[in-house]
């Protein structure tokens, strides 16, 4: 950062070294601090034009824009909420069949159509290694229908299927992992405020033949109840605590973690609305959970 | 050429021939035979065309759906219950204008688990915007699928081509296979009207607010309504071709006929047998077979039904609470009509129960000498 006389009076100048190019339009309809779009940015800027976007069902079914207008610069097809895989399968052996073998093709997806109702197509696409790139973009709920769990809902949180003292009692589903044992060639975590290892990924990921996987962590102020203007606060603080993790998995087998947090999960759960009414046992509890994760993680990376 | 085929390889030498790029399926019988065929010519390279393992039905839908919107021809196969599980998907295929063109193979619904012949499969369907064509011979399996591609690129609207399970699926019988170079020229490349496109990026299926889904809606209305016509031209150019038509409907016997069996499927076979024998009994009997269902044939079912004094209408399925859809949508098409035909509806031949000409002999004297339809739907065959 320059500290010339100019700049102290005009005000610090960040220069950007990410790509001047925005593949989204504003006046979209998200949330004011969706995380989800500060992913989609830098997803394309990291893959380029030649991308085509599979989007089903999710909030960024509506935020890619509603009849007849688009937000996105890239084509787009929408499709049926548990059909990614499947149809991200079909529009890469159409390409193909067509000579077209430069194009990625993108199933970008929320945490509901990946991990629950999406679970059985993508399952179908990774076993048979099908040449995609799928990100899920996790907002841990189904936040489209209003804020419903999901099985990548973390433990203890309240949302409208678990609400009050029937808050989630069941942990997040370890989808990196499940993934990984299909023997994909690529399989990752992601995080908006950690957007140098973001890009780095996807560019990788796009070199890649085969199925790929970006876990795309991605912040809700609607859904959390949290402040708009803390969405990358609370994203940076998920690393931080080690409760979303940096990790990458190469060939289902060989595990990097890449970044090693040491702050304490409570830092992260009080200052959310869905977490507001856990006691400090359960903070502890939590705690304990993300030690054993964390253990876990690293052995494998050993 | 004529071969020997089963009637499903008659399905799979017209995909074919019709040069599909993308067959995305699942198994389940007994459509399989249609699959595994195409998956050898896959792997043999006699065709050109990516195969795709889906792991279910409802998979193989969303992958034929996503490589059509790519632009590419796609075919894929279901039956019974692998059908029932597309449903959602049959619905997005026409919503989203795909000419996606599927071999179902009509099939029984469990529980109990049964494999074989009813139409409760394809006829539950009948509201997803699909174009039906029924099937009752291996030829008119393989004539119709090649031009179920051509009408369907032609209105953009999904097809499918119904088969009877295993009367038919697995019926050996002569059948001519058309040449390549003939059917290039009958069917040319697909040139698709939308698709996804990199240098003008465009997205396909996004939301569509109360403002713009009726006209989305009344489109494909006014798509159904023009099939008719245009599946009249497309046959006969096909006749110019081939040599063979077979008309949306196909009367036997029914210019005099004072009773019109009308029915889809094998079971038209046996009718025209039953037919034979009571013309030279002295009975004014004819046949209507219906092919096309979707969408219904509504001038072609008055002109030929209206001079009748009754109508025996077979159904192979049961709208539980209803009766016979096929007599359904029949009684309804006939209201318009000044003459009103009495219209009697039977239902037999479910999970793969066989229909004799006996049967058809009972359900004439039944009609004999009925003065009304007894019931809604009366059931033939079923064991006391």
């Amino acid at each position: 950062m320059n500290h010339n006389s100019q700049e102290a009076i005009s005000g610090c100048i960040m220069k950007s070294k990410y790509p001047a190019t925005d593949y989204i339009m504003s006046g979209h309809v998200a949330c004011p601090g969706c995380g989800a779009v500060i992913a989609m940015k830098f997803a394309l800027q990291a893959l380029g034009a030649k991308t085509i976007l599979v989007i089903p069902a999710c909030c960024w079914a509506v935020v890619a824009g509603v009849h007849p207008q688009t937000s996105l610069k890239v084509p787009v097809l929408h499709t049926a909420f548990e059909t990614s895989g499947a149809a991200a399968s079909g529009v890469r052996a159409a390409l193909d069949m067509k000579g077209d073998t430069e194009t990625t093709v993108v199933a970008w997806a929320g945490d509901g159509g990946t991990f629950d109702i999406g679970f059985q197509s993508l399952s179908g696409a990774c076993e048979r290694n099908e040449n995609f790139l799928y990100v899920c973009y996790d907002n841990e709920a189904y936040m489209n229908t209003g804020v419903q769990r999901s099985s990548a809902t973390p433990y203890g949180a309240q949302t409208t299927t678990t609400p009050k003292n029937a808050w989630k009692s069941h942990r997040k589903k370890n989808i990196i992992d499940a993934l990984a044992a299909h023997r994909i060639p690529y399989a990752a975590t992601v995080n908006i405020a950690y957007p140098d290892d973001m890009m780095r990924k996807f560019k990788k990921a796009k070199d890649i033949q085969g199925t790929r996987f970006i876990h795309a962590y991605a912040s809700c102020p609607t859904g959390w109840r949290i402040p708009s203007d803390q969405t990358v606060a609370i994203s940076r603080l998920a690393v931080q605590t080690n409760l979303f993790p940096l990790y990458e998995v190469d060939k289902g087998t060989d595990y990097t973690i890449n970044y090693h947090g040491n702050r304490p999960v409570a830092e992260y759960l009080k200052i959310q609305g869905r977490f507001k009414h856990l006691t400090e046992k359960d903070h502890a509890d939590i705690q304990d959970m993300v030690d054993e994760d964390w253990q876990l993680l690293k052995g494998k990376a050993a | 050429m004529k071969q020997v085929l089963e009637g499903s390889h008659a399905v799979s030498e017209a995909v074919r021939l019709a040069r599909a790029k993308v067959i995305s399926a699942y198994p389940i019988t007994p459509q399989t035979h249609i699959v595994e065929a195409l998956s050898e010519y896959c792997a043999d390279g006699s065709m050109d065309a990516r195969f795709i393992c889906v792991e279910s039905e409802h998979s193989a839908m969303a992958s034929c759906i996503g490589a059509s919107s790519a632009g590419v021809r796609t075919f894929t196969a279901s039956s019974s219950h692998g059908l029932a599980l597309m449903h959602e998907l049959l619905h997005w295929a026409s919503g989203a204008r795909l000419p996606i063109v599927m071999a179902e193979v009509n099939r029984a619904l469990g529980p109990g688990w049964n494999i074989w012949m009813d139409q409760s499969d394809s006829l539950s369907q009948r509201d997803t915007g699909w174009i039906q064509l029924y099937c009752e011979t291996g030829q008119e399996v393989l004539d119709t699928t090649l031009q179920a591609y051509r009408l369907a690129e032609t209105v953009n609207l999904p097809v499918m081509v119904v088969l009877d399970a295993f009367f038919l699926s697995h019926t050996y019988e002569p059948v001519d296979i058309p040449d390549q170079k003939s059917v290039d020229t009958f069917l040319p490349s697909f040139v698709p009207r939308i698709s996804l496109d990199q240098q003008e990026p465009n997205a396909i299926g996004q939301m569509a607010p109360p403002a713009y889904y009726m006209e989305m809606r009344h489109s494909i209305q006014m798509a159904m309504q023009a099939v008719l016509p245009h599946f009249i031209d497309v046959e006969r150019e096909f006749n110019n071709v081939f040599g063979r038509t077979y008309g949306p409907v196909t009367p036997y016997a029914c210019d005099d006929a004072e009773y019109i069996f009308v029915m889809a499927g094998t079971s038209a076979s046996t009718c025209r047998q039953a037919i034979k024998t009571l013309r030279d009994q002295g009975h004014k009997v004819g046949v209507l077979k219906l092919k096309m269902f979707r969408p219904f044939p509504y001038q072609y079912i008055r002109k030929n039904l209206e001079k009748a004094k009754k109508v025996i209408v077979l159904d192979r399925n049961c709208s539980f609470g209803a009766g016979g859809i096929f007599a359904q949508e029949i009684r309804s098409a006939m209201y318009a009509c000044k003459a009103h035909p009495q219209i009697f509806s039977y239902i037999s031949g479910l999970g793969g129960r066989d229909i004799t000409v006996d049967h058809f002999f009972e359900m004439l004297d039944r009609t004999e000498k009925s003065g009304y339809p007894e019931n809604e739907s009366v059931w033939i065959g079923l064991n006391p």
